[in-house]
């Protein structure tokens, strides 16, 4: 039984992760893929979709950490 | 299927096996919902993108726009998921990192 549960637990996670990256797929791609489909991606697009992942974390840890600076100036 | 029902008390064989019959149907139920979610998502995008004005049939040129489109989305989700996967991994080895230096 205990392995069940912690093999459903390292399932969930791996679908929350899952998730996360479709999440940033369609994100990204909105972003990245403006024209129409070709037979392979442009060296820009492709710099593209991977900088906008890294860019996302990034936006999101630096607004955390904004978020907490204004919490600890109150 | 009956000898399921017979047992009171299961032997080992017996309960590995249900597991491992869980586990599998568990694996194969979150694959589908994955590949459902990728699905709905290039369909999504891939309609917006080649089809512009919707005729009274597929052209041969959205046809192809379409299959290239298909390509490319699984593409795009490979990167993403490479990348993410590699920040993650690299976020993680720089919390233990950072963990241990400070003596954690």
């Amino acid at each position: 039984q205990k392995e069940l549960a912690a093999f459903l637990e390292k399932e969930q996670t791996q679908a929350k992760l899952h998730s996360t990256v479709h999440t940033f797929t369609t994100m990204c791609w909105d972003k990245c893929v403006t024209s129409t489909p070709s037979t392979r991606f442009s060296r820009g697009e492709e710099s593209c979709l991977m900088n906008c992942v890294d860019r996302f974390l990034d936006s999101s840890i630096f607004l955390v950490n904004q978020i907490s600076q204004r919490r600890d100036q109150q | 299927m009956s000898d399921f029902f017979k047992s009171a008390v299961s032997s080992p064989t017996d309960a590995n096996a249900r597991k491992e019959a869980i586990m599998t149907q568990v694996r194969n139920e979150l694959a589908q919902a994955n590949a459902q979610q990728l699905i709905n998502n290039m369909n999504e995008r891939c309609f917006k993108a080649c089809v512009t004005k919707p005729g009274t049939s597929l052209s041969s040129s959205e046809q192809t726009c379409l299959a290239r489109c298909l390509d490319r989305f699984m593409d795009a989700f490979n990167i993403v998921s490479r990348t993410y996967t590699a920040r993650i991994t690299k976020e993680r080895l720089e919390d233990t990192n950072l963990g241990s230096s400070l003596g954690q």
